[in-house]
């Protein structure tokens, strides 16, 4: 399993801050998004969003970043602090 | 004298004081020369509408390793004394403070140099998120493709 976590615009869209996933046939992070997407119509559209950014264990990664069991992995908006 | 990384940031609601904050960078420090401090406000405009409030989110963990991460390369790049970082989280008015930045060196230019990098790379590198309240309504800022540009400079 991993855990899933979603921040600011993303998490209101979505109406979810987190979630557990099976990651049994799941390799990388885009795997990850691809199955977030094929959760309804709704999370298609919104991970359709080619700006959104991805971490694995609080640091930021690509789409190709391979990920493990009792990873917590992220998506959220670009930055916008300071 | 050093000082370790948990001190040099600190991610809170509360205001912060930039008097005690330069005290603290400038205490027993005989042998750095400079201090430059940045703070960051909420404006009362943004894109031509009139803001009220500012309310900011962030990734706790993820927040602290990154500016941890920023303030190690600035340090590899320059010759620092101490580095401290300030993000308020939460609801914040016109005015407030939301962010500071302070760096001490020996001499100016690596101060200087220092402060914004940390401010540049904090931009579009710690996961903060500001939500906008304006009289139009509630909107999550939009990131700027000129600080994309700013961090890319370095």
């Amino acid at each position: 399993m991993i855990k899933v976590v979603f921040f600011a615009a993303l998490r209101e869209q979505l109406d979810c801050s987190e979630l557990s996933l099976n990651c049994d046939n799941l390799t990388t992070v885009a795997d990850v998004k691809a199955q977030l997407a094929s959760k309804n119509e709704q999370w298609q559209q919104v991970f359709a969003n080619s700006s959104l950014l991805s971490a694995v264990n609080h640091d930021m990664v690509n789409g190709d970043q391979v990920i493990k069991s009792g990873d917590e992995v992220a998506f959220f908006p670009p930055v916008t602090g300071g | 004298m050093t000082t370790n990384s948990t001190s040099e940031i600190s991610i809170q609601t509360a205001d912060f004081n930039l008097a005690d904050e330069v005290a603290l960078l400038e205490r027993d420090n005989a042998i750095d020369g400079a201090v430059v401090t940045f703070t960051g406000r909420v404006r009362n405009k943004n894109e031509g509408n009139n803001v009220t409030s500012l309310t900011l989110e962030h990734y706790s963990g993820m927040t602290e390793k990154s500016l941890a991460k920023i303030i190690s390369t600035a340090k590899s790049r320059w010759q620092l004394g101490r580095v401290k970082v300030i993000h308020r989280i939460g609801e914040l008015f016109i005015g407030e403070q939301i962010v500071f930045v302070g760096v001490t060196s020996r001499h100016r230019q690596d101060a200087f140099a220092a402060n914004e990098f940390i401010m540049d790379y904090l931009k579009v590198q710690a996961p903060f998120w500001k939500k906008e309240s304006t009289e139009q309504g509630n909107n999550w800022l939009d990131a700027k493709s000129s600080d994309k540009s700013k961090a890319a400079k370095w």
